[in-house]
């Protein structure tokens, strides 16, 4: 088994007594794409703040690269190596798109309180932030402001501005949320690209993405884990099943 | 955004602005008519105070109503020393910035803490309080304000007992105001401040604490607030802690949003407006009715509301006339 790089261990939030994550444990490999999936409401997104850190959870342990990090402030996370896309797209939509990478970049090259050299003109914050651009197809549009491309162009840049910071996580929130087909499969080979490179966690919605992506996918349903395995598996799990169906009373 | 870019009328414009101000002495002495070199002192200096407002304001997104206390506390560092006879121009200077940028630190520090309509109300509070301080002190005039007999003295460096020689120190001050805050929006720091203010939650997840870098900014602003203080207090020779009333912040904040909120050379438009408005306007409203100048704020209000629903990007927006988006 290749090394595991995020160990998450019986991980517990509640929201005035509601459990949205319930005792949660999972991990990720190196090199691996692991995605959740669930039912809405099923505490995704809850994890994946509790993981990004902009969420604290009540018990459990987030263990990253053998350091715990179940109390650090999201920044530090972010400069160890776990880089966050958001579900709703948070960029800055007054810069370029250019210069949201760089300043991805920029976040982890040292500190920034440097008050008179042109940051446009530093070739090690623009040529990174290029590269990152390319992998996701969005070099073209680089002197673009970010307000206006589209939604799908924003997609892309959330992806270029989480590899930009070169982590060694990725943490996917829905990527694919709110694209039209096209645009999904543009996403999807994306990060077919990535693969193998950068061990992702991926919460998504699509199922066809996440089966053509996912070497392991965890169901997650009212917070709860109730399974961990590869495509196959879980395509043959009936508690899965049921959970997607509905049906889990009767 | 570039400095200089020939073909853009703003850049044009704004040389022809400083060709003006640096050719006001000898016209004032032409005409024979120092009121206009007094007005045209007093401008540069509230713009030095606007371009430091601006800052934080336009480019971090820290809407403080309580600039003008670091304005009163430059002035007091030129006036409480000259009081005690001590004029040396230099450690003035070095006072007045000093002491705005530890001011700035300690209540920065706990105003940034807050954000929007709290950050306004918390500057406002802060600079209220110093306001209060200089009026309970009697040794200094209290609200009495206290009279500076004597302009900083550099030595042999310059003589600021001249007028010229302190508007054209002053001119001199406003162009590197801007220059600085010119290269210190484009540097690194410039631009993790400018991310702070368009999507803050996003820059601390990238890995930033924008807390140290928006207090970093403050203190910045506020030491060259500082400087244009003492730079007024020699203007003026005359301080009391009414220039740093919450009034006095509202007028800052007015001459940043006329002039164009987050553009370089807008809050120096924005201090010219203000300025000439006043007397414009008193002078319209007398040749129409006798007496009917006291009302001048009406009209001022209504154009006010005019730029901020019209004028987007203020007047330096204006100069902007060939490039529609």
């Amino acid at each position: 088994m290749a090394g595991v790089i995020l160990e998450v261990t019986d991980l517990y939030k509640s929201f005035g007594g509601v459990a949205a994550t319930d005792h949660v444990s999972l991990d990720v490999r190196e090199g691996e794409v692991h995605a959740i999936i669930g039912p809405n409401g099923a505490g995704k997104t809850t994890l994946i703040s509790q993981l990004s850190g902009s969420l604290r959870p009540d018990g459990g342990r987030v263990v990253f690269r053998g350091t715990d990090i179940t109390r650090m402030p999201p920044h530090k996370r972010a400069l160890g190596g776990l880089a966050r896309s958001f579900q709703i797209t948070s960029i800055v939509h007054e810069m370029t798109i250019r210069d949201n990478v760089a300043l991805s970049v920029q976040a982890h090259a040292g500190h920034s309180y440097r008050f008179w050299g042109n940051a446009r003109k530093a070739k090690k914050l623009t040529e990174p932030a290029m590269e990152a651009l390319a992998q996701v197809g969005l070099a073209e549009k680089a002197g673009e402001l970010a307000r206006n491309v589209s939604h799908g162009e924003h997609r892309q840049l959330e992806i270029a501005m989480a590899l930009a910071a070169n982590p060694t996580l990725l943490l996917l929130d829905e990527p694919m949320a709110g694209m039209g087909p096209e645009e999904s499969v543009r996403m999807v080979e994306i990060l077919s690209g990535l693969k193998g490179s950068k061990s992702m966690l991926l919460i998504e919605h699509d199922m066809d993405a996440v089966f053509s992506l996912a070497d392991r996918i965890t169901v997650l349903v009212y917070g709860k884990v109730i399974a961990t395995g590869t495509p196959d598996e879980i395509r043959a799990n009936d508690d899965v099943r049921k959970a997607y169906l509905g049906d889990e009373d009767g | 955004m570039n400095l200089v870019s020939l073909s853009a009328p703003r850049f044009w414009v704004y040389l022809a602005l400083l060709v003006l101000f640096a050719l006001v002495p000898p016209i004032t002495q032409w005409i024979d008519n120092s009121y206009y070199l007094d007005i045209a002192n007093r401008l540069v200096v509230l713009a030095i105070a606007a371009v430091s407002l601006n800052l934080i304001l336009g480019y971090g997104g820290m809407i403080s109503f309580g600039h003008a206390a670091y304005i009163g506390i430059g002035a007091y560092a030129v006036g409480i020393p000259a009081h005690y006879d001590i004029d040396n121009g230099f450690l003035q200077f070095a006072i007045a910035i000093g002491a705005s940028a530890a001011f700035a630190l300690v209540s920065g520090m706990i105003c940034l803490r807050t954000r929007g309509v709290n950050f306004i109300m918390i500057t406002m509070a802060v600079s209220m309080m110093v306001f209060y301080g200089f009026v309970s002190i009697e040794e200094y005039g209290g609200d009495d304000g206290l009279t500076i007999y004597y302009r900083s003295n550099f030595g042999s460096l310059i003589d600021l007992s001249d007028d010229v020689t302190l508007y054209y120190l002053c001119l001199a001050s406003l162009v590197v105001a801007v220059f600085i805050v010119y290269r210190i929006i484009n540097s690194r720091f410039g631009m993790v401040i400018q991310g702070a203010k368009g999507n803050e939650a996003r820059m601390q997840s990238l890995g930033f604490n924008t807390y140290r870098y928006k207090l970093a900014c403050y203190v910045i602003s506020a030491s060259m607030c500082g400087f244009a203080g003492a730079l007024m207090g020699n203007d003026t020779g005359f301080i009391s802690p009414e220039m740093m009333d919450w009034t006095r912040s509202g007028e800052l904040i007015f001459m940043v949003v006329f002039g164009g909120t987050g553009s370089l050379g807008g809050p120096v438009l924005g201090a010219g407006a203000f300025l000439l408005l006043e007397p414009v306007l008193e002078g319209l409203l007398n040749a129409i009715k006798e007496g009917a100048e006291v009302y001048w704020h009406i009209p001022f209000g209504i154009i006010l509301i005019c730029a901020v629903l019209f004028l987007r990007g203020g007047l330096d927006g204006l100069l902007d006339w060939r490039r529609k988006r």
